[in-house]
């Protein structure tokens, strides 16, 4: 039987396995919705905004290592997933993007609502399609699957006319495979790479591993704790890698670099071999690159051959999948102590609490974020926007569990911490999902709180409320003589207030006695709750090392208290 | 023209699709690569097409270059060619202006650099040159003070040396299937 290209759309998906959806119609893409009633398997979550709909499917692929899918309409609506696109690229999230187009013959004439989306995501997806038959679209929507899925992952988005969907059919078929020549990832390691990767940690006094985002996305959290435990090798996570080994492991030091515990980057510039696992050296790890672990050999593994020598050259370079380079590498490795070392990173630590938070009867972010901690018993899915608020949640949340910190890494992008707490609770209904939103970031998407409402999503949402585009405001402090320009909220809306309006209960905590309460409370509530934090709201993130800069010139929190007293019980 | 940044030429086998040149260029433009020249045409297999660039840069670069190339879901194959052991061409049209006292002496010319004259008009001739970038860049020098019109040059095409068809090409392999960073 033949069917309509909206029809072959939604039975694609179906094979590929998708149960969700998240989207908002218009025109172009109108055919689709039309069909979708036939296909109640496919459920179609409606968001408020397109944002929304594509961080939504980030939120629902990190945290489940599916691809997430999104729909928008031509013009408007697509240019509007551009963000979240360009995000996901970034991270390398898995999400195929479904947008309409308008009809073939308007193609190139300016017609209502047409932008060229293939054009403006280009540099921005992984791959991209233009379906201009209906017969292609199965084969455009496998190879979508297959790409966004496989190597590096990343978005892949397919435009498709709207007469493509609406007005012409073609048998269905759906490929078994994919015919795809130029497209190979390397999975295995070279053995001759990895044998002397394994030379390398054998002949190493003080190795550290840096463990990124791609031990969550090969899934390899046995085997990264394999090799740190077996070398008893001191492990330190990327803003990405939190939670790919556990916070509370002996081993981990934590996050180094801009924001990072002080001690984490100083063993890092102390260390004489780096492995790094499916990390980039991103700037904001490496400081200035060239004061960057002067001492150090490194290997790098890294399932894209792109990122190895791009940003800081590799002694032993393996291009693979970080699971498989592992699990060949493991039994070369020799069980070894480096006892100096460790004792070496402890003594930095003691010297420089950067994980410390300073006493004080104010409520502040940072034991906020120490407390839901300890009532979630480091097992909630944390979801963040983007400034001070995210460098805390990154600090103060010892993660239990693997995969649980959801954040906007290298976009950065504000606005991320509600639909993609969204897509993470659609995908774990049975978790509790806390978004830690700035109050900056949750007006740039609080439209989709009516998402959460009309779904019934549970996520708690908690707003560290300074009433400033607070990271900005820490830079204008440091860097630009404390001249607050723009950067202050003096209008906000009562939050509280505006939850309600939605129909979400909302609490505000002005004081610190409140904030275990609060948190219990909601805990216990069944759907989405907001609670508004009045936080400080002149408190800086540290340790900091400007943009650019080296460890030299990091910047350590000042009204710490050192003495050796307090330093011996801030340990634990 | 004498340039301190070595030029490296790169080969690319490409599927021919609409969009494939766009994802170069734009590849090129925002990773800061200097092209100094880009040829493309089809190659001697259906759907395939093959380009040659020209790049500006270190070892470094190139190797960016290449890996991001073949990041290209429909780039096939990428490789580095060995300027020591190719062949390179390059095809120019040269439009110059020629009064009936210059004719023979730009004839003469045309002769020795074994170009051709494939126009004759009243005021100028058209002459097609083909040959390695510094014979175009002498005849070009040559034929200024007689009145350059227009100049269109194609960039270079090149290709390894040795029997076996591709085989050169194979040998610098960058495919993505290979453990491409591996070579460091
Ligand atoms: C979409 C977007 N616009 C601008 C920025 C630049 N920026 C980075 S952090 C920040 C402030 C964020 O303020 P808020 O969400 O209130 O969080 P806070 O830093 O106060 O915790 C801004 C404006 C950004 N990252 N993303």
């Amino acid at each position: 039987m033949k069917l309509t290209g909206a029809q072959i759309v939604c039975e694609s998906l179906l094979r590929e396995g998708v149960d969700v959806v998240f989207g908002l119609p218009g025109g172009a893409i109108l055919p689709l919705y039309g069909v979708m009633h036939q296909y109640p398997q496919l459920r179609h979550i409606l968001v408020r905004h397109e944002q929304a709909a594509v961080m939504a499917a980030d939120g629902y692929a990190r945290t489940t290592g599916r691809v997430g899918v999104c729909m928008a309409t031509s013009g408007p609506g697509a240019t509007n997933l551009v963000t979240g696109i360009a995000g996901a690229q970034m991270d390398s999230i898995p999400i195929v993007a479904i947008t309409g187009q308008v009809p073939r013959p308007a193609i190139g004439r300016d017609a209502f609502q047409e932008t060229d989306v293939t054009g403006i995501t280009l540099p921005v997806t992984k791959h991209n399609y233009l379906v201009m038959e209906a017969s292609e679209i199965p084969a455009a929507i496998k190879e979508a699957f297959y790409i966004a899925n496989t190597g590096r992952p990343g978005p892949v988005l397919v435009d498709i006319p709207k007469d493509v969907l609406q007005n012409e059919t073609a048998e269905f078929f759906y490929p078994e495979g994919v015919d795809l020549p130029g497209y190979k990832p390397t999975l295995e390691g070279h053995p001759a790479q990895i044998q002397k990767a394994a030379k390398l940690i054998a002949q190493a006094e003080r190795p550290v591993i840096l463990a990124g985002h791609g031990i969550i996305l090969s899934r390899a959290y046995d085997e990264i704790r394999e090799l740190a435990e077996k070398s008893q090798i001191p492990v330190i996570t990327t803003l990405l890698g939190i939670s790919s080994f556990p916070t509370d492991h002996f081993l981990n030091v934590g996050m180094p670099g801009m924001h990072g515990m002080a001690y984490a980057s100083m063993a890092i510039n102390e260390a004489d071999l780096l492995i790094a696992l499916g990390m980039r050296f991103d700037d904001r790890v490496t400081g200035r690159i060239s004061a960057f672990a002067p001492d150090a050999k490194i290997i790098h593994v890294d399932v894209d051959p792109s990122e190895i020598s791009k940003n800081v050259r590799a002694t032993v370079p393996i291009v693979g999948d970080i699971k498989r380079v592992l699990r060949a590498l493991l039994p070369q490795v020799q069980p070894s102590l480096h006892p100096e070392s460790v004792q070496r990173i402890e003594h930095l630590r003691i010297e420089h609490p950067s994980h410390r938070i300073r006493e004080t009867d104010k409520l502040i972010p940072q034991s906020i974020l120490k407390s839901l901690c300890e009532i979630t018993d480091g097992r909630a899915i944390i979801v963040t926007g983007v400034g001070q608020h995210q460098m805390w949640a990154a600090q103060h949340y010892a993660f239990k569990e693997s995969n649980h910190l959801i954040t906007s890494g290298g976009l950065g992008a504000m606005g991320f911490e509600v639909p993609a707490a969204l897509g993470a609770k659609v995908a774990h209904p049975d978790k509790p999902v806390w978004s830690i939103c700035g109050d900056g970031g949750f007006q740039m998407t609080l439209c989709d709180l009516a998402t959460a409402v009309e779904n019934n999503i549970g996520v708690k949402f908690a707003i560290m409320n300074n009433n400033f585009l607070g990271m900005v405001r820490q830079w204008q402090d440091f860097f630009y003589d404390k001249l607050y320009t723009a950067t202050s909220y003096t209008g906000n809306p009562d939050f509280v207030k505006l939850a309600e309006a939605y129909g979400i209960p909302a609490i505000r905590v002005t004081d610190k006695a409140q904030v275990e309460a609060s948190i219990q409370w909601a805990e216990q509530e069944p759907g989405p709750v907001l609670v508004d934090f009045m936080v400080e709201p002149e408190e800086n993130v540290y340790p900091m090392i400007p943009a650019g800069e080296s460890l030299a010139e990091m910047i350590e929190e000042p009204y710490m208290d050192y003495s050796p007293l307090a330093q011996a019980e801030g340990r634990a | 023209m004498v340039t301190m940044t070595p030029r490296h030429t790169i080969v690319a086998l490409v599927e021919d699709r609409p969009g494939v040149l766009n994802r170069v260029s734009s590849l090129f433009r925002r990773r800061g690569f200097y092209i100094s020249s880009l040829a493309v045409g089809k190659s001697e297999q259906p759907h395939l097409s093959r380009m040659t660039f020209v790049v500006e840069g270190d070892e470094d670069t190139v190797e960016q270059v290449t890996k991001q190339l073949n990041k290209l879901i429909e780039v096939i194959r990428v490789s580095e060619l060995n300027e020591e052991d190719i062949v390179v061409r390059e095809l120019a049209l040269i439009k110059v202006h020629a009064s009936a006292t210059t004719r023979s002496e730009i004839m003469q010319l045309v002769a020795i650099f074994r170009a051709n004259i494939v126009d004759v008009g009243p005021q100028s001739l058209i002459i097609e040159a083909t040959g390695e970038e510094d014979k175009i860049n002498a005849l070009y020098n040559l034929l200024r003070p007689f009145g350059v019109r227009e100049l269109m040059r194609t960039g270079r095409i090149a290709m390894s040396r040795g029997t076996l068809e591709g085989r050169g090409e194979r040998g610098a392999v960058q495919t993505n299937g290979a453990s491409g960073g591996d070579r460091s």
